[in-house]
């Protein structure tokens, strides 16, 4: 059991540096370990001042994601063994294109308003009263929604995105698959109340399809086909528009 | 009065962060990224085709002479490279633009989604019908 | 409703020319460009081609071809410029030459084939 990995991880401190560094560790290789329990490994046994976030270990709270050797990834899914012939050490550093607080800790505030602003909930036009039952929803009507739905707010897929990293004020991929989440929804109604949001150039038209957020999703949730989707019914709207411009709304 | 909603307050007041910027050589620093350029650059390639098409267009418009001069510009070596790199590019851009077609759009039967494999697969098909057309009306000996 | 912005129809003219490119662009340019300069296939006479260019159908195709292509080049190459550059300061410049180009080409290729003889 002498094998060994060693791992260079990102280290920033605001109170003392100016410049991030990177810091070498090695841990023992284990064949059921992932990045995570290597973190982990450190903090406990080796250096406690190295902060980083996690939650449930099992790719569900999406607060693990970190770049390894240049790629987004949720630490707790990635094992350590399939780095493990690799030349160098493993490279563990924070999310690419967000702000770094400390260590691995990254700010996703700006993630959080964005999600907030393509209103990911439910919107009725009129609710109907209780009295007349639950919105029913066909297996059928599910399936159209439910890829985007598996979104777990992890935000990797805007770490893969060069159009978030050039220009922060485009929207981004998470925050759009929602969006369409509740738009194919059967029980929504509020699909023009986001088109506002969405049809701008900070929406979906910054997006050109670069595709590298649907790869790494763990979740398969596929943002770029959403987004790319959701372009097509944005131009048929904004047709029909031209052609009845005194139609509803 | 309008009514704006602020966002978080709390986010304010912080430590200084840590920033990157992002290199203007970003796209070549990983292969999926150049692979987008590339795909991108595609287009390029394109418009020089229609200028070919349209020199085509004008030189059969101003008579056989013409044409003719048109067709010995085309045998120059350095033309002929070119079209060589054209037809890559053009042939990248038609496989790249076929294989994200189930992507772009969500097409469904009976309910269920088409899987992406039929999409792909009749973008080929019809891309060989159409090539096969095509080449039907233009290759005449 | 927001401000209606442009980009809706730009990139429909972005996608159809995208998917006209790649169904019959490789074929066409593999046969003038490369098979018959180079003799593995016969080339078309003048004659045969000439009476080819002059149905209206024909010229339909090509005036067609020729302008979507152009605005699907106008599309990727500004967003290439933008993204790749990061000049974003000239954004409004990248656009007009952009579109300016496609709509020259547009207007050069009606000319051509209008005028055909
Ligand atoms: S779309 Fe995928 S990568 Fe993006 S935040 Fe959701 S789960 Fe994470
Ligand atoms: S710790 Fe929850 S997703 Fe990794």
């Amino acid at each position: 059991m002498a094998e060994t990995i060693s791992l260079e991880v990102f280290r920033y401190s605001p109170e003392r540096d100016a410049e991030p560094s990177f810091q070498r560790y090695d841990v023992p290789l284990r064949k059921d370990w992932v990045v995570l329990d290597a973190l982990n490994y450190i903090k406990d046994k080796v250096d406690g001042s190295l902060t980083f976030r996690w939650s449930c270990r099992m790719g569900i709270c999406g607060s693990c994601g970190m770049m390894v050797n240049g790629e987004p990834k949720l630490t707790c899914a990635t094992f350590l063994s399939n780095y493990a012939r690799e030349q160098g050490p493993l490279r563990v550093q924070p999310l690419r294109y967000f702000p770094v607080i400390r260590d691995l800790v990254v700010e996703i505030t700006d993630f959080m308003t964005k999600l907030q602003s393509v209103k990911p909930w439910l919107i009725r036009g009129k609710e109907k009263p209780i009295s007349e039952g639950e919105y029913l929803q066909t297996p059928e009507q599910l399936d159209r929604y439910k890829q985007f739905s598996m979104c777990i707010n992890c935000v990797l897929c805007y770490s893969a995105c060069p159009v978030y990293g050039l220009d922060p004020v485009f929207i981004g991929p998470a925050a759009i698959a929602l969006a369409q989440r509740y738009n194919m929804d059967s029980r929504d109604e509020g699909a023009h109340e986001r088109m506002d949001i969405l049809a701008q150039h900070e929406g979906i038209w910054g997006c050109t399809f670069v595709g590298e957020c649907t790869k790494v999703c763990p979740k398969h949730v596929d943002p770029a086909g959403a987004i790319q989707q959701y372009k097509l019914t944005a131009t048929i709207e904004r047709f029909k528009s031209f052609l009845m411009p005194r139609g509803a709304k | 009065m309008t009514e704006t909603r602020q966002p978080a307050r709390y986010t304010e007041y912080h430590p200084r962060w840590y920033r990157s910027r992002v290199s203007t050589w970003w796209w070549l620093a990983q292969w999926p990224y150049l692979k987008f350029i590339l795909r991108e650059i595609s287009s390029v390639f394109v418009a020089w085709f229609v200028v070919v098409l349209l020199l085509q267009i004008r030189a059969l418009s101003r008579g056989s002479e013409a044409y003719a001069a048109f067709e010995r510009w085309l045998q120059n070596p350095l033309i002929v490279l070119l079209n060589m790199i054209t037809l890559f590019f053009v042939v990248f851009h038609a496989v790249t633009w076929f294989n994200v077609a189930p992507r772009a759009m969500a097409i469904r039967f009976r309910g269920k989604r088409v899987p992406d494999f039929w999409i792909v697969g009749a973008n080929y098909a019809a891309w060989a019908a159409v090539s096969l057309v095509l080449a039907w009306f233009l290759v005449r000996s | 409703m927001a401000k209606q912005s442009n980009e809706p129809v730009l990139w429909a003219l972005f996608s159809a020319g995208g998917v006209f490119a790649a169904f019959v662009i490789p074929v066409h340019l593999f046969l003038i460009g490369l098979a018959f300069p180079l003799g593995w296939i016969p080339a078309p006479g003048y004659e045969y081609l000439h009476a080819l260019v002059r149905l209206p159908l024909a010229r339909l195709y090509v005036f067609a071809l020729c302008s979507l292509a152009l605005f699907h080049w106008a599309h990727r190459f500004r967003y290439t410029l933008y993204d790749g550059l990061q000049i974003k300061h000239l954004n409004e410049l990248i656009f007009f030459c952009c579109y300016g180009g496609a709509i020259l080409g547009t207007v050069w290729a009606g000319y051509l084939l209008w005028n055909f003889r």
